[in-house]
């Protein structure tokens, strides 16, 4: 049993059965063979008997008791600092800068944050502002069978977004200073966390990937003006298809040819926000979500769905997937609500184990690397493999036209929706986004204060901050509650710590990564913008 | 460059609804309202900072006869601080000089109105400080009894009394208060002004709108000021800037580290209450609550010290800070909460303004008086941690008598600027610290509380070690020392509920560990100690040594002389511990926090001599003390050399190799009173000879061990030690030291005239031990220091430091005791007869335990022992 000594300390006897309880159904991988906790050649188990005859609950505790002279009670808690610490080291904010004293955007910023569970984690996120064009592009990223998909995606996706969305003209200015060996004009400017990375090596290839898609859009021009939706639906595809190629084609560098078919055999999924003016496009691969934080008149908040999820718990999914293979594969294209048994998104970029025909995989799996071969998971073929592909990265685009009340937008990866209702969600990032504004300093300057009225006064208002505590950062506060939630709704310390205070091999097992943004619109824009439209 | 005026429009604009509503000042006075005449050219003494404490110490200087004195004030004079104070004059202090500068400012203010004419403000209302818990009511009995001792009326009384004494007050959840009817209020800005007057009339000039950008030095001495307005040749600076002393420290070219940071601090002003509140009504020290509360022009003025402070200035004067001094309600809430709480009545009154004044604060909690010890001339007095109405008239006069006389009247070591050094001049540090040293003003004071911020700052190489182990830390002068070791699986409090007047949760544990000291043998890291080397070419250091340490220092290279380093006048600047290590160099150990004092002091006296060495090597050394009967056999096992006292007697000094590592400096001492060794070793040997040391040491039981095993020790074999037992005014007669004063070495050394009129006059205050007779250590508050000690129901002195002897299985206290004549008060010879034909009393928080009074230790006590050697040893560390 490969129970790491260190959780010992950190969890009671009591405590065990009640978390463990939570993990089995709680939090499933994508591709639930991928478990790091699971041996490579269990590959044809069923997952979740997988995870229970790992940790049977009796033995578990005999195990803890066995054990239990380690414990000492000071490691028990992390304390707040250090709670903070690990919740706000990957917070990021940004503001959209004001002219002149307005802000003309429709978007005021945005608040980002992720927590991991897997280690190193295995979803990303993105965001830049479009400079040839307008509008802003977000994005998270839920990466399985390892990050290398997810990082790629992140890097590359917006300039593949970017470069559908530009007019011919600009295209071409594009490519003839390319030719020519001129400064380029910048398509994107990103908007990182320090910790959020681009791979230096692999830039050229994508470059060149970049540069072949734009040469192809010039040759097509249409003449047409560019639809959001329609460039988004080709950018995905586009990048899906390219990851596909170069892993075919391979690279001379074999750093790079590894890295090519990491990326190909591992998979992510995406889901993008668009935002130009009160014009919002989702672009949603996969299970992560896009949820809309609308306040109701009376100050309540409803959340408005922007995505459809891509998994068994969607019926049309079930029904496109069935449609697209003979009716002979009916009964095993989805099984035990996955695809193929396996794989929990319908949609993902790479996955190629999904794509490609049985004989191209061979080719390339003995042509590529030995790492490669020695790899059990990617020889694998999944079992009832007939009609490949099985698996498409082709967004769903949702339009949806911003109006005043829209206050904010949730994007979060999966890690997230299964802890929390997306009810919830709306609920605290809005009252947490208010309560920050409400907390102006008062002054007595000249009114007649009575000591008694300031108390009254002063105590409501703690009350109502006291839930916002320390958080900065909507994403974190969300997270907070995500992570710490008790019965009650309230963020719990205890729990939290606990949570946080897991061993990497075990965090897994009881929360997903988690990945959040929070994009708060500017009413005041999106107000004025849509009189203009009407 | 920076004391640019502080925009002396933005204070008194932001002020001045203040202002208005104050009473009406007097500024009639010829210092409030000066001409605009030039500045002298020259003066004896430049003093900046026009505030409370600026104008005190120039009222005292004047008054002790210094003349040629200028007052600069970059504003206006009392418009810092102090014009923002609340004005208690409250004697409820802690600290024995803290109380009698508090004492002393009380009388001073009281009769300062006569001598002036200036109005200022003051009423004797007296205080209540009130006690919402048991051990609340402790602290204010033990305060109480030092009260009364010094002649200062006080009460103890029940909540129902208080509830007589003030219309208002709330008791319900009150166990009892003590009442201070003496303690009074007063308007500071007035203050200050009375005491400029009085200054000018002595002959003081008084600028005001005069800002200094620098203090000029020249070879280590103060030559001048340099002014908006030109410049000031002076022989003496004096550094009352306040809030901005750490600046104006830092902007000489030879810097001077005066530690203190700025906090915000919040009080409540209210309209009048309808039936108007007396002005003589007591003032309400509610320290549970957080909160202080005066009668203030028929409402009432009300602040406090709360949990989470707002430090300010951390990076220095802040135009924008200080504009945005703003009152913070929200901040204030809890306090208003705790104001209505105790006076419920107090809902409908009317609220007038909140003010927000910067106080400055500082590491320890203490105020910084004394000289730099690097720059001579340069006099400081700030820092006054929000009691400068308090402490600025006492603070001014010992300052003054410092300059005048060369030392002040009493013993100011635990406010002397020189108990710092550079090290906690960090803006983190100090940034850190204060923000727990403003809520620390009401918390509760138990024994041996330890700063929780700044910490792990200068540590041991075996710090890691240490602490994997259990140890437990405390920290003097920014070292990490060990308490003593939590042995695995035991557990202890958590710190809040470890907090204690009676019996504490180590107990046990210590008590194992001086068991282990006293059967088998022990290791306490004591690299915290001050260690110096003084080297020269021929005879030089030796020379100045005997000059300055009252031992002789000529003996054979390789033995250990513990000798006092005195003043003019015999009390011990400092006690320590001096190694011959050959013909010309001396190796000298000192307490921890002597680092600074010790090192002015002996610059301070040594001949300008290249040949001749001085140098602070405490960084270089790990120091660990092996301590008991089978130190001896560790020792010889890692060295193949011989350790018994024949080969090796006591108070020795080798080089010598323990395990791979050579060049170990071994000397046979402990501190204690318990044989045992000292062993310097440099640090890069510190783990190897540490991990030799306990693999060698398990047959023969060894463990780590602390500074509580180590007090409890040499407390019960009566070690004095410095800092705590000793000070500036005791001399080696008073303590029974007399065998380690050499009068007829063949050289004159200071100090030695007063020794010998001593000795003709016989002493007037005697070192003494006491076993307490009938005290329960189980039930019974245990004694901290500071106690004072009754002989025949008479006042005779205080407790200087106390532990539990685990030998004795008693409680020791050790303390002086005078012979005060029954009439002037005055203290007159006390005889060892004097004190063995008493009857004594300790009194703690107001109970009284009978005790032994003994002159000698307890050799016959402890087993057979090197009965001679116990003499010799000495223990002035640990605490």
């Amino acid at each position: 049993m490969p129970a790491p000594t260190q959780l010992f300390p950190l969890i009671r006897n009591c405590e065990i059965g009640r978390i463990y309880n939570t993990v089995c159904y709680c939090h499933h991988k994508h591709l639930c063979c991928l478990s790091p906790h699971l041996a490579h050649n269990h590959l044809r188990c069923a997952p979740q008997k997988k995870l229970a005859t790992l940790c049977p609950k009796e033995n578990f505790h005999q195990f803890i008791h066995a054990r239990s002279y380690v414990s000492t009670p000071q490691r028990f808690y992390l304390t707040p600092p250090q709670v903070n610490s690990i919740l706000k080291a990957n917070e990021y904010s940004f503001k959209v800068p004001e002219f002149d004293g307005k802000n003309v955007s429709s978007i005021l910023g945005f608040d980002s944050n992720q927590l991991p569970a897997n280690a190193p984690i295995e979803d990303r996120r993105s965001a830049a502002t479009c400079l040839q064009t307008r509008g802003m592009l977000l994005g998270v990223f839920d990466g399985h069978a390892g990050c290398a998909c997810s990082q790629a995606v992140s890097e590359r996706l917006f300039y593949y977004i970017a470069v559908s969305l530009l007019p011919h003209e600009t295209l071409l200015e594009i490519e003839n200073a390319v030719e020519s060996g001129r400064a380029l004009l910048p398509i994107l400017q990103w908007h990182k966390h320090p910790n959020d990375y681009f791979s230096k090596e692999a830039s050229k290839l994508y470059f060149n990937s970049l540069r072949t898609y734009w040469q192809e859009l010039i040759d097509l021009n249409t003449g047409e003006t560019t639809d959001v939706k329609e460039a988004l639906i080709n950018a995905f595809k586009r990048l899906d298809n390219d990851i596909s190629l170069e892993a075919q084609v391979g690279d001379p560098n074999s750093f790079l040819n590894y890295l090519v078919l990491r990326v190909a055999f591992s998979g992510a999924t995406a889901c993008v926000a668009h935002v130009d003016g009160v014009d919002l496009h989702i672009a949603n691969t996969g299970d992560s979500r896009a949820m809309l934080g609308v306040q109701e008149e009376d100050g309540s908040w409803s959340a408005v769905t922007l995505s459809y999820d891509h998994n068994a718990q969607n019926e049309s999914e079930i029904e496109r997937v069935k449609l697209e293979h003979p009716k002979s594969e009916e009964k095993s294209v989805v099984k035990q609500d996955r695809l193929l048994g396996l794989l929990m998104p319908f949609r993902a970029f790479g996955d190629v184990k999904f794509k490609w025909s049985i004989e191209l995989q061979k080719r390339v799996i003995e042509s590529g690397p030995d790492q490669l071969n020695d790899n059990e998971y990617t020889k694998f073929i999944p079992p009832n493999y007939h009609t490949p592909p099985y698996l498409t990265a082709e967004p769903e685009v949702i339009h949806h036209k911003l109006r005043p009340q829209d206050k904010f937008l949730v994007l979060a990866t999966d890690g997230l929706w299964e802890t929390m209702h997306r009810q919830d969600v709306v609920r605290i990032v809005g009252e947490y986004l208010t309560g920050v504004h409400h907390q102006q300093p008062i002054a007595v300057g000249g009114y007649k204060v009575t000591l008694g009225q300031m108390h009254g006064l002063l105590t409501e208002r703690r009350a109502r901050i006291s839930s916002v505590f320390k958080d900065q950062n909507a994403a974190t506060h969300l997270i907070r509650h995500a992570v710490g939630n008790n019965e009650f709704g309230a963020v719990d310390h205890e729990r939290l710590s606990k949570m946080l205070s897991l061993p990497e091999e075990l965090a897994r097992m009881y929360r997903d990564d988690i990945t959040i943004i929070v994009v708060q619109f500017n009413s005041h824009i999106v107000g004025a913008c849509q009189n203009e439209d009407f | 460059m920076f004391l640019r005026l502080l925009s002396d429009v933005q204070w008194r604009t932001a002020s001045r609804s203040w202002r208005s509503t104050s009473s009406s000042r007097h500024v009639t006075t010829s210092a409030a309202e000066p001409p605009p005449v030039s500045l002298p050219a020259q003066a004896q003494v430049v003093i900046c900072g026009g505030g409370i404490v600026g104008t005190s110490v120039a009222y005292h200087l004047s008054k002790l006869g210094w003349r040629d004195i200028v007052l600069l004030e970059q504003g206006r004079l009392a418009a810092g601080s102090t014009r923002f104070c609340a004005g208690i004059v409250s004697t409820v202090r802690h600290l024995s000089i803290e109380l009698k500068m508090a004492d002393y400012s009380n009388k001073l203010y009281q009769q300062l109105e006569q001598e002036t004419g200036i109005k200022t403000g003051y009423v004797k209302t007296g205080s209540i400080s009130l006690a919402q818990t048991q051990d609340r009511l402790i602290s204010l009995k033990r305060i109480a009894s030092r009260l009364s001792v010094m002649g200062i009326p006080c009460e103890i009384m029940a909540p129902k009394q208080v509830a007589q004494l003030h219309p208002l007050i709330n008791i319900h959840d009150l166990v009892g208060a003590m009442y201070v009817p003496e303690d009074a209020v007063v308007s500071s800005v007035d203050v200050s002004l009375a005491l400029a007057n009085a200054a000018s009339r002595n002959g003081v000039q008084i600028h005001e709108q005069t800002s200094i950008s620098h203090v000029m030095v020249q070879k280590g001495c103060v030559t001048g000021v340099e002014t908006d307005r030109g410049q000031i040749e002076c022989q003496y600076f004096v550094n009352c800037a306040g809030q901005w002393a750490y600046e104006l420290g830092l902007s000489n070219e030879e810097p001077v580290s005066i530690p203190l940071h700025g906090c915000e601090h919040f009080y409540l002003l209210t309209r009048a209450l309808k039936k108007p509140l007396e002005s003589n009504t007591p003032t309400i020290v509610d320290p549970d609550g957080r909160i202080y509360i005066r009668s203030w022009q028929g409402g009432i003025l009300s602040g406090g010290f709360e949990k989470n402070p707002k430090p300010i200035f951390t990076e220095g004067r802040n135009q924008l800070e200080i504009q945005n001094l703003h009152e913070d309600w929200d901040h204030f809430e809890p306090l208003l909460s705790s104001l209505l709480r105790r006076m419920p009545g107090l809902e409908a009154l009317e609220i007038m303004q909140l003010v927000n004044c910067p106080e400055s604060f500082t590491p320890d909690m203490r105020c910084i008086l004394g000289e730099s010890p690097t720059v001579q001339g340069y006099f400081v007095l700030a820092g006054m941690n929000s009691a400068g109405t308090s402490f600025g008239g006492g603070a001014g006069r010992y300052l003054a008598e410092w300059m005048v006389n060369g030392c002040p009247s009493e013993n100011v070591w635990p406010l002397d600027l020189k108990r710092f050094g550079a090290l906690q001049s960090s803006r983190t540090f100090l940034r850190h610290r204060v923000m727990e040293v403003m809520p620390l003003i009401y918390d509760l004071k138990v024994p041996r509380w330890d700063f929780q911020t700044g910490r792990q700052l200068r540590t041991s190489p075996l710090y890691d070690r240490l602490d994997a182990q259990g140890a437990r830390w405390m920290e003097k002068h920014g070292f990490e020392r060990p308490k003593y070791f939590v042995p695995p699986g035991k557990d202890l409090l958590s710190l809040d509920q470890s907090k204690t007047f009676y019996k504490p949760d180590w107990f046990d544990i210590v008590g194992s560990e001086v068991k282990c000291c006293k059967e088998a043998v022990c290791v306490i890291d004591m690299s915290s100690f001050t260690k110096f080397e003084i080297s020269s070419t021929g005879d030089q250091a030796l020379e100045v040594l005997q000059y300055l340490f009252s031992n002789d220092l000529d003996v054979p290279v390789g033995h250990i002389v513990h000798t006092g380093m005195l003043n003019e006048v015999g009390g011990y600047e400092n006690d320590c511990s001096i190694a011959r290590l050959n013909k010309r160099s001396f190796f000298m150990i000192s307490p921890t926090d002597q680092q600074v004092h010790c090192w002015a002091w002996l610059k301070k006296h040594m001949p300008n001599d290249s040949n001749l060495l001085l140098e602070d090597v405490t960084w270089k050394y790990t120091a660990l003390n092996l301590i008991g009967p089978r130190a001896v056999d560790v020792l010889s096992e890692l060295s193949y050399v011989p350790m018994t006292p024949e080969h090796f007697p006591s108070l020795f000094c080798k080089e010598m190799s323990v395990g791979y590592a050579n060049g170990i400096r071994v000397m046979s001492m402990t501190h204690t009173g318990e044989p045992g060794f000292m062993l310097y070793i440099p640090i890069e040997y510190a783990l190897h000879v540490y991990n030799e040391l306990m693999s060698v040491g398990q047959k023969y039981g060894i463990r780590n061990a602390g500074y509580y095993a180590l007090r409890s020790l040499r407390i019960e074999k009566f070690f004095a030690f410095w800092g705590q037992d000793l000070d500036t005014f005791t001399t080696p007669l008073e303590c029974g030291r007399e065998f380690r004063v050499k009068l007829d070495k063949g050289t004159d050394f200071i100090g030695r005239d007063a020794l010998m009129q001593q000795k003709q006059d016989g002493v007037c205050k005697r070192f003494t031990m006491f076993i307490l007779e009938d005290h329960d250590t189980d039930l019974d508050l245990w004694p901290w220091w500071g106690e004072p000690i009754y002989r025949n129901g008479h006042y005779v002195g205080e407790t200087t430091s106390s532990a539990y002897s685990y030998t004795l299985e008693r409680h020791v206290c050790l303390g002086f005791v005078q012979n005060l004549d029954e009439e002037t008060r005055e203290a007159v010879v006390v005889t060892p007869d004097f004190i063995n034909r008493g009857e004594y009393e300790i009194d703690i928080a107001g109970q009284r335990f009978q005790a032994k009074a003994k002159l000698y230790p307890f050799s016959s006590l402890f087993t057979q022992r090197r009965r001679k050697d116990e003499m010799e040893l000495s223990g002035y560390h640990g605490k």
